[in-house]
């Protein structure tokens, strides 16, 4: 059955090839599969492909990683605490509710065009999932149990360690998920905009010099990278669940 | 079944329960809701090893009651004593079970017993103490099962079992038995009969089923609003009834039935009986 899911694929994959050899639509406008692939391995030679490769994921998993971090914390806080949440939850909510690629120009203006600004911009698309999906599950825990938790002499950390936690556990797998993709999102739209390396300037660069080969190389492999690590994520997911529940 | 002997060794003593005038309010859902009064001057004295069984129709309070006890809500007039001493927040003399069984659903049968455990005992002894618990509830073979992978009655001796393995000096159950079907609950009850023969602990139940508390209690306690009253003026205890005969008591016992009427009656359940004449 899962080899059903790679039929679409092969067949797109084969239409494509029949579409730009016969030439329907000219190879300006459509490149051939055979020549993204050929653009790949030009790339690849030229030692460019490995480094854009190797520097958007570097980008992806730093963002991603603090800004799952920060938002693990914050939704805890706010999900746990009820002085917290009344403190904090409408602030939060407030810079959820800006656009987050309205923070470009200030990232630009105060980190400079670096690694530190795109990377920011990262984390602050993977904070928000995150931050909402666990300060939600942690208000839902079943209070039975944590009643239950306090019958039985639980302090209030050995509750969370115990109790809290393990219940939030596919709510966070899930917020997890969510933010992963919104990583590769803002890391395409952080390199877009001001970049000289990584898959989202291949994107730019290319098609500003008329290289459409490459800029669809850029997109295959933004979907592979985006499949692959959702897919590693739905790994974690099922081992936690399994675990968990 | 299991050596009492056993089992004792991990157990405190039983500890008398004294309840001295309490009264319980909860605050209206909203500010314009007027506050419910849920229990009003409720003393009782349970002695050391009693088992007392709380009767009374849906929304008198029992649970409630059984909550002040075991310091997971706290009384706003009056006091509770435990073996003479007053209540400490969530008391750990005292172990619930609830009437649902509460279960950590990511943790084994074992994992979840071992959650009663008191503090501070080595891990040896745990293990040994939860194997001794789920011997005891007939449980040893689900040990390393989820929650969701045994049957309702099997969920509720596990939570007995977790209550146990405190080894408190008081045992609070609410509606235990209740989710059970009927074969399942009369095995059970025998259970918790053998449970108090091993370690007799003071058990104070919550119970809908007036034949249970008549084939398991000492002594049985109607809570109730006084007739005459509005529903929101409290539950008192509208009265005490001593049930005669010594365990394990013949299900079938005629001479129990008049005690079986005047529950029914106190629970405003008719009888269809010719008016009686104790």
């Amino acid at each position: 059955m899962a080899a059903l899911g790679f039929l679409l694929p092969v067949l797109l994959l084969g239409g494509w090839q029949v579409i730009a050899v016969t030439g329907i639509v000219p190879a300006y406008r459509l490149p051939s599969p055979t020549s993204v692939f050929l653009a790949g391995v030009d790339l690849a030679e030229r030692g460019q492909l490995g480094q854009f490769v190797g520097i958007s994921v570097q980008r992806v998993l730093i963002g991603f990683v603090a800004g799952a971090t920060i938002g693990l914390v914050l939704g805890s806080l706010v999900g746990l605490s009820r002085v917290a949440s009344a403190a904090l939850a409408p602030t939060i909510g407030a810079f959820r509710a800006v656009p987050s690629l309205a923070w470009v120009p200030l990232l630009i203006l105060y980190l400079g065009i670096n690694e530190d600004s795109k990377v920011t911009l990262i984390a602050i698309g993977a904070l928000f999932p995150v931050y909402t999906t666990v300060a939600g599950a942690l208000r839902h825990v079943d209070p039975h149990l944590v009643e239950l938790g306090r019958a039985y002499g639980l302090t209030r950390l050995q509750l969370l360690q115990q109790v809290q936690l393990p219940a939030v556990v596919p709510s966070i797998v899930s917020g997890l998920r969510l933010a992963l993709a919104q990583s590769w999102l803002f890391l395409v739209a952080a390199e877009l905009i001001a970049a000289s390396m990584g898959l989202g300037f291949l994107l730019s660069d290319s098609a500003n010099n008329g290289r459409l080969d490459r800029t669809f190389l850029a997109i295959v492999l933004l979907a592979v990278l985006g499949k692959t690590s959702d897919a590693l994520i739905g790994l974690l997911e099922r081992y936690l669940l399994k675990r968990w529940t | 079944m299991t050596s009492p002997a056993a089992i004792s060794s991990t157990s405190a003593a039983a500890l008398s329960v004294t309840l001295d005038d309490i009264g319980r309010t909860f605050p209206g859902a909203t500010r314009a809701d007027a506050p419910r009064r849920v229990l009003r001057e409720v003393s009782l004295e349970i002695a050391a090893g009693e088992i007392v069984a709380l009767i009374g129709a849906s929304g008198s309070g029992k649970s409630t009651l059984l909550r002040q006890v075991g310091g997971l809500d706290a009384p706003d007039a009056g006091s509770v004593l435990i073996g003479g001493s007053a209540l400490t927040g969530a008391d750990q003399r005292c172990a619930v079970a609830f009437q649902e069984p509460r279960l950590l659903p990511w943790r084994s049968i074992e994992a979840n017993v071992d959650l009663g455990l008191p503090h501070g005992i080595p891990r040896a002894e745990r293990k040994a103490r939860v194997a001794e618990l789920l011997a005891l509830v007939q449980l040893t073979d689900a040990a390393q099962l989820r929650p969701r992978q045994i049957s309702g009655g099997m969920a509720q001796r596990a939570s007995l079992a977790r209550a146990l393995a405190r080894g408190p000096g008081v045992l609070l159950l609410d509606e235990p038995f209740g989710a059970l079907d009927a074969l399942t609950r009369l095995t059970m009850q025998d259970l918790l009969l053998d449970i108090h023969a091993a370690e007799p602990a003071t058990i104070l139940f919550v119970t809908h089923d007036v034949d249970e508390a008549l084939y398991l209690a000492d002594r049985v306690v109607l809570l109730g609003v006084e007739p005459g009253y509005a529903n929101n003026s409290g539950a008192v205890i509208r009265s005490v009834i001593t049930v005669p005969g010594a365990r394990p008591r013949d299900r079938g016992n005629s001479s129990l039935a008049h005690l079986r009427g005047e529950l029914l009656e106190g629970l405003g359940v008719s009888t269809h009986h010719p008016a009686h004449t104790f």
